[in-house]
Order: C-alpha cells, then sequence, then structure tokens
C-alpha cells in the first residue's frame, strides 16, 4: 500500500469546463467516485465528484454547474472519499441538510461511526421475508393492503393530493400491533417545498414523535446533487438504527418524483443517452439501490421499512417514475383523483393499490382468523359495484336487477364507511373487519362466496344488529 | 502483470495487457475485483467489472488468471444459492455477514464435503465424451450422474467406489500415451454451449400444475417460453409457482436484477414446501441465482449464462430441467449499461443492437437433446423468461425481440389483475406452438382434451364479444342463449383458469384433475342449454346449488376429489330434465 498523503491532492490543471463537467489533467492517487471541492476565482467552494478517471484526464461533473468556473484561478482538491454519514444514537430527534448538516441549530453530531452513504447490499440469503403486522390506523391499508416490517410501499399520488396528510397519518398511527418495541422514523424530504417540510416537522413535534424522529431535508431551493444524496443519507441513517441498534425503523422518502428529475438533470449534463422520457437507462438499478435498503435480516433485531411518495406527473402510472417504482417496490398505495373530488378522506384507490407482502402479514395470531376472506370479499364485492356504476351510467339504473342494486348500494356504502375516515382516526384491524362485516351483512349470504362457513357463522353480525346499525 | 489505466463506471480500461484474450477473467484493483476482458486493442483491454468499482485508481493492478468465465459444475450444487458469478452466498454470509462486500472470493461448491460415489463403469472399459461412469446421490431427490468431460476419452485403468470430495481423483483415463484423472466436479466456459449428440424435437408436456398453462397454451419439454407483464400482474409469483411444482428432474431459479425480499421469500418457502409427486423437500432439486437489483449490474449479464449453462449440465445427464429467468428485461437493461459505457452505437430505446442475437442466444439454448455419449438418453431444457416491459407496453424492444424467438407467450394483464383474478394470463392472448407437440401426451390422459379445450377457447372468445355489447345496452338486455355463454364463461373463468398459488391444494393441479374440472363445468354447460331450451331462465339457472358446488370443486383435496366429482356429476344428471342433455 502507497501512502496517500504523498501524492498532492490539489491542481489547478483543469482544460476544460463544458455543461457542468470539468476536464482535468490527472494527478496520481485519484479515486473513481471520489468527492472534490472545486474553489473558483471568486472564493467560492463547489462540490463535485470524479465521473471517469483516466491516466492522463479525470472528468469531474461540479454538481452546482460550471458558471464561473475560470480555467487559471479555479482549484480542485480530492477529498480522497465517497460521502459519508457521522451516526450516533444523538441522531435521534435531530434534523439535517441534504449534505448531512444539523440545521435544527443544535450541535453538530459527535460520532461513533462514518458511514458511506451508499450502503452495502444485504446478502439475499441473510435476508427474512418480512411478515410482521404494521397497524397504521387506516382501514384501505390495513384492511386491504397491509404494511408488513421491512416492507416497502410507496404512495402513489398526483399533484394537490393529500400524500402529506396521509404519510403524517400514518407516522402519528403507525405502531406495531401487541408489542412494544423500539420504533424510529426517518423522513428524508427530498426537493420539496418549505411548506411541506414543515408540516411534516411540526406534525412530528405535535405528536411528541420527534425524539424517535431523525429529518434529512432538502428544500426545493437547496442544491439539486442533495436530491441525490438525502434518500441515501436517510437510509444511512436507518441501517444504522435498525442494524447496530435493533430498531424498526419506517422511512418516509417525499418526493421521489424530485429524486428522478435530478437524476435526470445531472445525466443530461454529462450528455448521456436518455432512456424513456429523457431519463436515464440506469434509473431501475438507482432507485432500487435506495428500495432494496428495505429488509429484515435473519436473527438480527431490527428492520427498515421505506414508504416513498411520489407524485405521478399527469396522474400517469405508466410514466418511468412510478412505472419503475412498481417494479422494484413490494405492491403501491395509488391515490384516486375521482375519490379526492367525492371529498372521501384518504382517497386511496383500492383497485389499484396492492400490497405483496399481505399474505405474509395477516390472518390469526398477526391480525384476525378471517382478514383474508373479508379482504377478498369486500373487494369483489365493491369490484361488481363498480362494474355495475359503470354500466348504470349508460343504461341507466332501470337496466339492473334488484340484486345489482344492492351491489351498487353496497359499493357507496364501502366508500363511505370502510375507507373513508378521519384525518385522526386510529382504527383498529378489529374495528376495520367489522366495517367490511357490516357491509357484507346487506349483502345476499349466499354471495359471500369467497368467506368460510365458519366466519360468516361466527363474524355476520345477526339481523338485529344490522338494524341497529342501519 | 497490467494496470489500470481509465475507470468509467464499470467499464475499465487496463494498460500492459498483451497476451490476454476476450472474455479472459481478470482481478482488478488492489481489492481484486473479479471483471472480464471484453475487447482487446494493441496492448489495452477494455474490461467489464462485475463489482462496484468505486475507490479505485489508475495504477492498481490487473492480474490476468489465463481462463476464461468457467462454471464448476459437479456434486454440492444443488439447493446452493449463487450470486450472478457463482458465489456461493451462503458462503460469503458466514465468511463476511449479512452485507456483501467487494472483492469477496468463495469457491461455487463446497470443497471439504465427502461424496459417496458408486462407479457404473469397470477398469477396463473404453470411455467416450458424455459417457455416464458412476453416481452420486446428492440429494433424496436427485441423482448426481458422473460424467466423463468432453474432450477426454480413453480406457478406464481405475474406478473406485467410496467417498470424495469434488477434487479428488475417482477415476483414470488412459489417453493415448497421457494418463488422466477424473474428478466429481468439472468446469465449463459459461457462454459457450454444452455439447450434445443430436437435437431431437420438444416432446412431452411440462407438467406445471397452472391449469391455464398446462392445459390452455401447454408448454413441451425443452420448450422456450416468455411471460411478459407489468408490475403487479404477478409475474413473480406466476414464475414461482412454476419453478416450484413443474415436474422436472432440477428447477434452476434465476432472479437477475429483481427484489431482494421477494428472492428470500422464494429461498424460505422451497426450504418448506414438498414436491407433491414425491413428498420430498423442494430444495432438494432446485439451484438458485440470486442476482438482486441493488448488486451489482454487470453480474446480471453472466449470471443468466451461468444458469442455462447448469441448466445443460444436468441435461447432459439424461434430466428434464426447468430454468426461470426473472428478469430477462433487467439483463437486458444491463447490456445497455454497458453498451452506453462503451459508447456503442444503440438501437431501439437505447438498446444495443445485439438485444435480439443475444437474447436469441439465451434462449436458443433451450431445447431436447439426445447426450453425449452412453447409455443413450434423452435430456431436455425448457426456459421461461419473464419480461418487465416498462408502463406494460409490449411494443418495447425487449418484449418484441423476445417474442421472435419464444414459442409460447404467457402475457399478463394488468386488468386481470387489477380484477384480483390470478394468474393473469390473458387467455385471448396468449399463445403456445406446442399444443401439436403435446397432444399424444395429452390423449393418453383423456382423447377429450383437444375438443374441450377448443370449445373452452370458443367460448371465451365469445365473452369477449359479448362484452362488448353489454357495455352498451346492459346484461339484461342479452337474449338467454348469449346469458348462458357469460355464465358459462363465467364458470371457465372463475372455476377453471383462475388458480390460487396460496391454498395448499389450488396450487397444484394434476393434468387429469384439470381435465376433470372442465369436464364437470362442460356438463353442466350442456345441461343448462338443455334446460334453457325447455324454457328455465337463466337467472333460474343460475340459482342452482350446482353451481355453488363446481366453484367449490379447486379446493377439494386430492384424496376427496373423486369423490366429490362423483356427487358433483350425479347432481348434474339427475337435475336434467328428460333426455337429449348428454
Amino acid at each position: 500500500m502507497r501512502a496517500e498523503q504523498l501524492f498532492t491532492r490539489e491542481t489547478k490543471a483543469i482544460s476544460t469546463a463544458r455543461r457542468s463537467l470539468l476536464m482535468i489533467e490527472s494527478i496520481p492517487g485519484i479515486k473513481y467516485n471520489e468527492i472534490v471541492d472545486v474553489r473558483l476565482g471568486t472564493g467560492e467552494v463547489r462540490s463535485g465528484q470524479v465521473i471517469e478517471v483516466g491516466k492522463e484526464t479525470t472528468i469531474v461533473q461540479v454538481f452546482e454547474g460550471v458558471s464561473e468556473v475560470d480555467l487559471l484561478e479555479s482549484t480542485v482538491r480530492y477529498k480522497g472519499e465517497v460521502l459519508k454519514l457521522p451516526v450516533s444514537l444523538d441522531i435521534l430527534g435531530r434534523i439535517f441538510d441534504g449534505s448531512g448538516r444539523p440545521i435544527d441549530g443544535g450541535p453538530a453530531i459527535v460520532a461513533d461511526d462514518y458511514l458511506d452513504i451508499n450502503g452495502s447490499p444485504i446478502n439475499p440469503a441473510s435476508r427474512q421475508p418480512p411478515a410482521e403486522f404494521i397497524e397504521t390506523g387506516i382501514s384501505a391499508i390495513d384492511g386491504l393492503n397491509v404494511l408488513v416490517r421491512g416492507q416497502k410501499l410507496p404512495i402513489f399520488s398526483g399533484s394537490g393530493l393529500p400524500h402529506n396528510k396521509i404519510a403524517s397519518q400514518i407516522v402519528r398511527q403507525a405502531a406495531l400491533k401487541g408489542k412494544d418495541e423500539s420504533f424510529a422514523i426517518v423522513f428524508g424530504a427530498i426537493g420539496v417545498s418549505y411548506d411541506d417540510a414543515a408540516y411534516f416537522i411540526s406534525n412530528l413535534e405535535e405528536t411528541g414523535a420527534l425524539s424517535r424522529s431523525v429529518g434529512f431535508i432538502n428544500t426545493a431551493s437547496a442544491p439539486v446533487i442533495e436530491r441525490l444524496s438525502t434518500p441515501r443519507l436517510a437510509l444511512t441513517a436507518a441501517d444504522y438504527l435498525a442494524w447496530e441498534h435493533g430498531m424498526h425503523v419506517l422511512v418516509i422518502l417525499s418526493d421521489i418524483t424530485n429524486y428522478c428529475d435530478a437524476l435526470r438533470e445531472l445525466a443530461a449534463m454529462r450528455g448521456e443517452i436518455p432512456s424513456r422520457r429523457g431519463y436515464p437507462g440506469y434509473m431501475y438499478t438507482d432507485l432500487s439501490s435506495i428500495y432494496e435498503r428495505a429488509g429484515r435480516i435473519s436473527g438480527r433485531q431490527g428492520s427498515v421499512t421505506i414508504m416513498p411518495i411520489l407524485t405521478m406527473p399527469d396522474d400517469d402510472i405508466t410514466h418511468p417514475i412510478p412505472d419503475l417504482t412498481g417494479y422494484i417496490t413490494e405492491g403501491q398505495i395509488v391515490l384516486s383523483r375521482a375519490l379526492e373530488r367525492k371529498r372521501i378522506y384518504p382517497p386511496i384507490d383500492v383497485f389499484l393499490s396492492l400490497s405483496r407482502m399481505m399474505r405474509e402479514g395477516i390472518g390469526e395470531e398477526k391480525t384476525r382468523d378471517d382478514h383474508n376472506n373479508v379482504f377478498m370479499q369486500s373487494y369483489a364485492a365493491y369490484a361488481e359495484g363498480n362494474y355495475l356504476r359503470e354500466i348504470s351510467t349508460v343504461i341507466g339504473a332501470e337496466g339492473l336487477s334488484e340484486r345489482d342494486k344492492i351491489y351498487l348500494d353496497s359499493a357507496d356504502a364501502f366508500e363511505q364507511e370502510f375507507i373513508s375516515q378521519g384525518e385522526t382516526e386510529r382504527r383498529t384491524v378489529e374495528e376495520t373487519l367489522g366495517i367490511g362485516w357490516r357491509i357484507f351483512s346487506k349483502l345476499p349470504v349466499e354471495d359471500l362466496k369467497l368467506i368460510r362457513q365458519e366466519f360468516i357463522d361466527r363474524y355476520l353480525p345477526k339481523a338485529e344488529e344490522h338494524e341497529l346499525t342501519e | 502483470m497490467g494496470k489500470i489505466w481509465k475507470i468509467s463506471g464499470p467499464v475499465v480500461i487496463a494498460e500492459d495487457m498483451r497476451g490476454s484474450r476476450v472474455y479472459e477473467v481478470v482481478e482488478v484493483g488492489d481489492i481484486r475485483l473479479a471483471g472480464e476482458i471484453i475487447g482487446l486493442e494493441q496492448d489495452k483491454a477494455v474490461i467489464q467489472v462485475y463489482e462496484d468499482t468505486t475507490g479505485l485508481k489508475v495504477g492498481e493492478p490487473v492480474a490476468r488468471t489465463g481462463e476464461i468465465l468457467m462454471v464448476e459444475l459437479g456434486p454440492g450444487i444443488v439447493g446452493s444459492i449463487f450470486d450472478g458469478v457463482q458465489r456461493s452466498l451462503v458462503s460469503m454470509k458466514d465468511d463476511i455477514g449479512d452485507f456483501l462486500s467487494r472483492g469477496a472470493r468463495t469457491f461455487p461448491l463446497d470443497r471439504d464435503a465427502r461424496w459417496h460415489f458408486v462407479p457404473a463403469r469397470s477398469a477396463g472399459d473404453t470411455v467416450a465424451e458424455g459417457d455416464i461412469i458412476g453416481t452420486v446421490q446428492e440429494t433424496g431427490l436427485l441423482e448426481h450422474r458422473i460424467m466423463v468431460p468432453i474432450g477426454t476419452q480413453g480406457t478406464l485403468l481405475e474406478i473406485r467406489e467410496g467417498d470424495f470430495t469434488i477434487e479428488e481423483s475417482i477415476a483414470v483415463v488412459q489417453e493415448g500415451e497421457r494418463k488422466k484423472d477424473l474428478f466429481l466436479m468439472q468446469r465449463w466456459p459459461a457462454r459457450k454451449p454444452r455439447v450434445y449428440a443430436k437435437r431431437l424435437k420438444p416432446g412431452n408436456l411440462l407438467v406445471t400444475g397452472t391449469r391455464i398453462i398446462d392445459y390452455m397454451f401447454p408448454l413441451a419439454l425443452g420448450g422456450k417460453a416468455a411471460i411478459p407483464g407489468g408490475f403487479g400482474t404477478g409475474k413473480t409469483v406466476t414464475l414461482q409457482q412454476m419453478a416450484r411444482w413443474s415436474q422436472t428432474h432440477l428447477n434452476l431459479y434465476v432472479g437477475c436484477g429483481e427484489r431482494g425480499n421477494e428472492m428470500s421469500d422464494v429461498l424460505h418457502s422451497f426450504r418448506q414446501l414438498k414436491d407433491p409427486q414425491t413428498d420430498r423437500l423442494l430444495q432438494e432439486k432446485e439451484i438458485f441465482i440470486a442476482n438482486t437489483s441493488n448488486m451489482p449490474v454487470v453480474a446480471r449479464e453472466i449470471s443468466i449464462f451461468i444458469g442455462i449453462t447448469i441448466a445443460e449440465y444436468f441435461r447432459d445427464m439424461g434430466y428434464d430441467v426447468l430454468l426461470v429467468a426473472d428478469s430477462t428485461s433487467r439483463w437486458a437493461e444491463a447490456m445497455r449499461e454497458i453498451g452506453a459505457r462503451l459508447e456503442e452505437t444503440p438501437g431501439e430505446e437505447g438498446f444495443p443492437t445485439y438485444l435480439g442475437s443475444r437474447l436469441a442466444s439465451f434462449y436458443e439454448r433451450a431445447g431436447r437433446v439426445q447426450c453425449m455419449g452412453s447409455p443413450e438418453r434423452a435430456g431436455s431444457v425448457t426456459v421461461i423468461g419473464a419480461v418487465s416491459p416498462p408502463g406494460a407496453d409490449f411494443s418495447e424492444p425487449v418484449t418484441q425481440s423476445t417474442l421472435r424467438i419464444v414459442e409460447a407467450l404467457y402475457s399478463l394483464d394488468v386488468s386481470l389483475a387489477n380484477k384480483r383474478h390470478f394468474p393473469t394470463i390473458n387467455w385471448l392472448t396468449s399463445y403456445s406452438l406446442y399444443a401439436d407437440a403435446t397432444r399424444d401426451w395429452w390423449n393418453s390422459v383423456s382423447t377429450q382434451w383437444s375438443p374441450m379445450r377448443d370449445m373452452a377457447l370458443k367460448i371465451l372468445q365469445q365473452e369477449a364479444e359479448l362484452e362488448e355489447i353489454v357495455r352498451l345496452v346492459g346484461p339484461e338486455a342479452l337474449p338467454e342463449d348469449d346469458k348462458l355463454t357469460l355464465l358459462a364463461s363465467k364458470m371457465i373463468r372463475e372455476d377453471f383458469l383462475m388458480q390460487s398459488a396460496y391454498h395448499p391444494v389450488d396450487t397444484y393441479t394434476t393434468p387429469k384433475r384439470a381435465h376433470t374440472m372442465l369436464t364437470a363445468i362442460m356438463k353442466f354447460y350442456e345441461l343448462a342449454k338443455g334446460m334453457a331450451l325447455a324454457g328455465t331462465t337463466v337467472a333460474e339457472i343460475s340459482a342452482s346449488p350446482v353451481i355453488r358446488k363446481i366453484s367449490r370443486m379447486k379446493d377439494i383435496p386430492n384424496e376427496e376429489f373423486d369423490h366429490y366429482i362423483g356427487g358433483l356429476v350425479s347432481d348434474i344428471e339427475s337435475a336434467a330434465p328428460g333426455e337429449g342433455l348428454k
């Protein structure tokens, strides 16, 4: 091994500055991907990264662009490292910017360790399949799209839809059913407005959750490059809390759309060949390096659960951002503008939403034995009602049979009673399932094909009971 | 020893590399990252590195190994979990912990394990390439047949029964002047198809236990199929089902650029689930390659070839092997990324222009063959590749290139997924060109298979047409016989095609049982037609308790099934008002 310090770590030999790139005469010992500081003639310092290094030329991307860079006075200083986050348990209750610097007025972190923000992939052979139910208190999630520890479940939203409210409600209410283990929230705000960031923070403060939370905030006005580091910082903090301290960590990342746009911006500046809609071809891999940090590990206490939020441009679910996300995450919670217009909160589109980990997280000892049957039957009944709704708009309600009308009503009831709930209303999973049964009680009992007879006998409200509820 | 000259992402250029070969394996940098030479120019070599190159420096050493990328083949391979370059993930877990770190080295196969070798040939015999000289009972489900490596032939000087490691000599062959030791392990270059004596036509049905595949769009042993589907269409579950239940001797599951949690779910479930025919644990006949989406991209490219080489090795023993690759789109994306780094002229959507031929070179390694050597035997490799089209748009290059190669298509449908109809294989757009090849096999189950299948598909086709009308005039306005068609198609869809991967009984259906199920539905349909002619309305028919009984048919355990169906058929027959219904 050669001693690093023998090499000059600074150079002025910049030959070209174009777009966001600097071509620099190589000096020995430059590491691929290392971080650099570029000191301009004006005294300003910008950060950059080595994106290609050759024997003669090194190419550095300057994240804030090369405006005002001159070839005579500017100095490039190689820092010899990739971005690292100082960690210790003191990060709990603190708020940082997209470079990991405290912005809450508190002191710098006295670090136990410095962790590479890119993390290391979990060995697939070490993973434990996620299976523990997280009760969010929201029926549309707990009943139909269950979230489990170690899962990555995004919210696909649209501009103007209440995704922040829903995420905040989940953060306030999420608790592991029947267990009292250490739980932490990590919040990564990526290119969000100041108001959105403030909303989250005050929300955490109000509920007293701030002391078990860590925030990383890159506001819309902060440097674009920090949009790329913010989620990685958040996940590094989460990794630390989960794998070093056995905590169950819920990571909220918002808004992934801003992240992807930053990725596109920096790729375009490098002159890379774009893929669909101008996004880089490696966006799938890049996103997976974030989302795949969710998980559980056999024999370890903690878990990392990720709930990324993204706004679908033009509500288009086939747009590359939701599309690639959906290919990586284990399901998605999709918000519906149509439900929002009906003033239903949370406006969760049951048909497009899905949790791939649901099967593992429900049932006897986890939620309740009838959970899967209730899920299947409510889904089927709502789908039928919805289909009839569509038809009746063409042919009119007169064309429908009596049985059809029952289903039409049940679809309304499903939206009004099951999906809809208050922003501060926390329903237990039993309450959620109870609402399902109340709706079933209005359907012909022979139609409850997806429910085992023993559950019908046990849970279906008796005739006099639903007199009361009506 | 060469030196790093330039680093750009996963592509490294090294100098002083004169004398090296394209595809030679090299170790890059002080931390010895594994890489492969993909091009040479003068004394410079272009290397694709299988691990993250962050932190590498110009001038660090590049060591040549003199070998192209080899796959280790031998006892101990079954039940293994490999990464994209055949490193054992279980050994890495034991050696370096729960997180992957770069430059790790492990042997694919255990060097210390001893295997009991039973010779099938004796000293003095003349042996040739591919001859089976003995066996190792590797797992309860798999007998590992030890073959004479390709390139070796001569007279057996000695051959010993006993317990051997994979590196100990089990036999000696006199080859001309030379004496050659034979081992339990052999090695084969990953990118090179293994040799066989003769190519055979795809033959019998590959029984997958999934009704819509086996019955409607059968896949033949040695066939190649693609499963394209948007996210949420249950692609992975469908593939897992095939890897679980397919009646083959060995299954390979190549997870290429997919989810870690899912991979872990597969691994855990195979340790618990049992093969329906033999009641042995599935992991006794399964090999996994797990290169999840957050693992190095370049290794995705080679992982597929490592998988197919292992599959061919078992084929050469005379076995039927299934390889499922999830997902070939991530594989293609890896090629696109390397192509871009090499500044190749991109084709459609940035994919390299050789996308089609590279896909073909993978799928064409599927097939049924007569193996080399004696005893005479046939083996097959069946390949099923998942495709993940962006935005579920099948017109994209990977799907389209794949469709030109494969002979069966299981197209997964987002709208079926939204209706929670699983598996979401669309019966109108899927196809199989193996229906003829498997007809003889099916005829041995029932000669009624072909007409019954045609009829069911026809009813489903009619339903699609009627649906259009229903959307305009409503279901009540249809004539009675059309309503009856809709009732029948609904039963075919819900009580036959729909199949739960999670129900212990429904998850696997034998072809015979599938035929019985569809027969019951069709029998009811015939009866209903007769009733409708006699004046019964479809609404009344729909209320028949027989319908509910048919809908419960899927979940009836195999041992009670015959009895249940017997009761069901007699219900149907006794319900028949008069004759003319048979």
